[in-house]
């Protein structure tokens, strides 16, 4: 455990450097609350892929802390802009919809290159390694070669995959997959789909589609819609939330690409503008670099000093 | 028109309440600049590079043109326009080429941006465009069935990949399928390389050395259109450890705005050559630096702006314009529809030249056709009765003196306008009789109707 929670600082690290080495640079060197501060504060979140509107509501919530308390010491702001980030994210842990005891289904959606595949094999061996008996559905029939790719994570974890030729409909390969989980009695599904942009019409069809038919074979299901989003992705994560929670019912957020110096600033506008929560991170490349999401933590974490 | 939200309304509101004010203080333009800055930013362009940005533009409103328009929203975007697809750079496509074969691009770039895709599309285009004879090669050891997937993409189009597996060091790979290129005779090779984190030392090393034993004619670094802030870390950091040529844009089909762009030029100064619209292999375009300052700007583009409005166009309502074109019955009202239409699809120099049988015509050309002169028309034209606007001989010298008045113009400006519409009445007559125009236009799916005045 002990391991685990470094390789999450270290992941975390890049995101904790850039945002609070500079708001704490920024605090620290100061001696007066003043405009100028309050202006480069908002440009500090910006930078962090906030949001212009996100970083305008932070400021506006600080500044009035700062008026309700007579905060007049610059090195104060640190704990207040982190007690308001909280409030934005909520403190609480959203695990995953898991079923006791009956089938699970999680269907991982999101637009093209963003980790899809990759996180669906990490939550597998996440999941296999808590004892569940996990199959995966290779529901992107479209990009070359990504039947291989979920393959491959599948023998490294040792799960198995259901899967058809590339080019099927891919609701007819969740239907099978559904039907296999179902006499193989596993505990949880994971379906892979073909990355898509929100804006195509036709292939938010396709999704939806995946979804009905997913939800006609085993009622409830799928109990889990993750969207994957790229932390490195600015403003338009905003419209993919919003696109596919229209479409396929996301019920929650895994922001991948944490290790890169892409501050993770997205996961508050989003969390700030949508209900929807983020509930897995992604901090690497390798099987074990996926982490659950805790709201609280993650404030802490990027505040902590170094 | 719906896609002209964004920032050219929010402009046109801050601009509204200073209208007959005559003249813009530093502290009105700063107005408008909070609008360009929220724009940008909300567009993804850096915040650093939004600044420098800001200042150019608010130097060159305060200093002249934006003070003398009557549409000072309409000139700062103008401003901003313009500025945006200098700092963007001119259309750049070209691929530099070996003097001796074969050329050999690398493709380059965070994990999950399009690199293996574009491989196969610039391929593809290069083969069709130049006739090459390309070899994609498969230097991606690390994403479980990168390989498969060139390889798939290789079949697809007909075009030979080169691998060597997952076992051997990419630069070893790299090395042989230059070699595999010479004996084979291809004279292009595109190599792909796994996605990789610009802070990652060991892969970013990986890359330097590719580059030493191949030395590259274009080291290409694949960007997502829709990437954010962090846009500038990653495009320096490559740009640094291994001197870019040019940018590919990807994802630009998406509903992005793709202020990314800008950043990537900003810090790299290098050309963004091809912009990937789809999944297909054949959706790569070059570079158009004036749509994506109209997209950034949240203009929409200006050019699929057109396509929506031939789209729109409607049939009898240009048959009745024909007609009262050929019997000379045009009025100053239809003038006015045209003018508001017209200005409705945003920058009318780039229009102009686009409209069949306009382009070309001198005699048309010469006009004034700028921005700043229709404001002053739609400002006299709105100041005439209607009965003035159907039958402007009526429009004597008190008239003219009211309708100045009222437009904020002068009486020479009023009596210029109705001498140059009598004229332009006689001319789109001759234009219809001599040279099909109408045919041209209806061809051309309307575009053509718009008045040229
Ligand atoms: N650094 C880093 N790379 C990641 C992470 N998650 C995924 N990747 C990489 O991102 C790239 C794309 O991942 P995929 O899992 O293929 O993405 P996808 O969404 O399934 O892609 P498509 O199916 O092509 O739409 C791969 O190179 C992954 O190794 C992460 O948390 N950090
Ligand atoms: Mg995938």
């Amino acid at each position: 455990m002990v391991g685990l929670f470094a390789r999450l600082k270290d992941g975390l690290s890049k995101t904790r450097q850039g945002l609070v080495g500079k708001v704490e640079e920024l605090f620290t060197g100061r001696k007066r609350i003043d405009a100028e501060l309050y202006e480069e504060l908002e440009d500090i979140l910006i930078q962090s892929d906030v949001g212009v509107d996100t970083a305008m509501d932070l400021v506006e919530a600080v500044r009035a802390q700062v008026k309700a308390q007579k905060i007049d010491d610059p090195a104060m702001l640190t704990d207040v802009l982190k007690e308001q980030i909280a409030a934005m994210l909520g403190s609480e842990t959203e695990p995953l919809n898991l079923q006791e005891g009956s089938l699970t289904v999680i269907m991982v959606v999101g637009v093209n290159g963003v980790g899809k595949t990759t996180t669906i094999g990490k939550l597998a061996h996440q999941l296999k390694a808590q004892g569940k008996r996990v199959l995966l559905a290779a529901g992107d029939t479209f990009r070359a070669a990504a039947i291989d790719q979920l393959e491959i994570w599948g023998s490294r974890v040792g799960v198995e995959v259901i899967k058809q030729q590339e080019g099927t409909d891919p609701a007819a390969v969740a239907y099978d997959a559904v039907q296999a989980a179902k006499s193989r009695k596993v505990d949880v599904l994971i379906v892979d789909t073909a990355g898509r942009l929100h804006n195509k019409a036709n292939l938010m069809e396709e999704l939806r589609k995946i979804t009905r038919v997913i939800g006609r074979e085993l009622a409830g299901a799928p109990h889990e819609v993750l969207l994957v989003l790229d932390a490195t992705t600015g403003q338009n994560a905003l419209s993919q939330a919003k696109l596919f929670s229209e479409v396929a019912g996301v019920t929650g957020i895994a922001l991948t690409k944490l290790d890169g110096t892409a501050r993770g600033g997205v996961i508050i506008g989003i969390m700030h503008e949508l209900s929807v929560p983020v509930k897995l991170i992604g901090i690497g490349e390798g099987l074990e670099d996926l982490r659950e999401f805790a709201a609280g933590d993650f404030a802490a974490a990027l505040f902590e000093s170094r | 028109m719906a896609m002209f939200e964004g920032l050219s309304d929010k402009l046109q509101a801050t601009f509204k309440k200073l209208r007959g004010k005559g003249k813009l203080s530093e502290a009105d333009v700063n107005e408008a600049m909070r609008e360009v800055r929220m724009a940008l930013l909300q567009a993804d362009v850096n915040i650093k590079v939004v600044k420098d940005f800001v200042n150019k533009v608010k130097e060159r409103a305060i200093g002249e043109e934006i003070l003398r328009s009557l549409t000072p929203g309409q000139q700062v975007i103008k401003i901003v326009h313009e500025e945006m697809i200098a700092l963007m750079g001119g259309t750049q496509s070209k691929i530099n080429m070996a003097s001796k074969p074969p050329t050999v691009i690398l493709l380059v770039g965070l994990q999950g941006a399009g690199k293996t895709t574009h491989a196969a599309k610039l391929a593809n285009l290069l083969r069709k465009q130049q006739s090459k004879r390309p070899l994609m090669v498969a230097c991606d050891i690390y994403r479980p069935a990168a390989i498969k997937q060139l390889q798939v993409l290789g079949d697809q189009l007909n075009i030979p990949v080169f691998d060597m597996g997952n076992k051997q060091n990419p630069v070893d790979i790299a090395k042989a399928a230059i070699e595999h290129a010479n004996s084979h005779g291809n004279d292009l090779v595109i190599i792909d390389t796994a996605g990789r984190l610009h802070i990652n030392e060991e892969l970013m090393g990986e890359l330097r050395q590719i580059k030493e034993r191949v030395r590259p004619q274009e080291i290409l670094l694949v960007v997502d259109a829709m990437t954010g802030q962090d846009a500038v870390n990653v495009a320096e950091s490559f740009n640094r450890e291994l001197g870019l040529d040019g940018v590919v844009l990807t994802k630009l089909d998406g509903d992005t705005r793709g202020g990314a762009a800008i950043s990537v030029k900003a810090v790299t100064g290098c050309p963004i050559k091809f912009v990937g619209v789809g999944e297909k292999l054949d959706a790569i375009e070059p570079f158009h630096p004036d749509r994506l300052a109209s997209r950034i700007l949240g203009m929409g583009d200006v050019l699929s702006l057109i396509e929506k409005a031939q789209e729109n166009f409607d049939l009898e309502k240009a048959k009745e314009m024909e007609r009262k074109i050929r019997k000379q019955e045009l009025t100053l009202e239809d003038f006015l529809e045209q003018l508001q239409q017209l200005k409705s699809m945003g920058p009318l120099s780039s229009l102009m030249d686009m409209i069949p049988g306009i382009g070309g015509n001198k005699q048309l050309k010469n006009m004034e056709l700028d921005e700043k002169h229709f404001a002053r028309v739609e400002a006299i034209i709105k100041s005439m009765t209607p009965e003035e606007r159907r039958n402007p001989v009526i429009i004597k010298d008190s008239r003219k003196k009211r309708i100045s008045k009222g437009s904020g113009t002068s009486i020479p400006e009023v009596s210029r306008l109705i001498k140059q519409f009598e004229e332009t009445k006689k001319m789109m007559k001759q234009l219809t009789g001599n040279s099909n125009l109408m045919k041209k236009m209806k061809k051309k799916k309307g575009a053509g109707l718009r008045l040229p005045f």
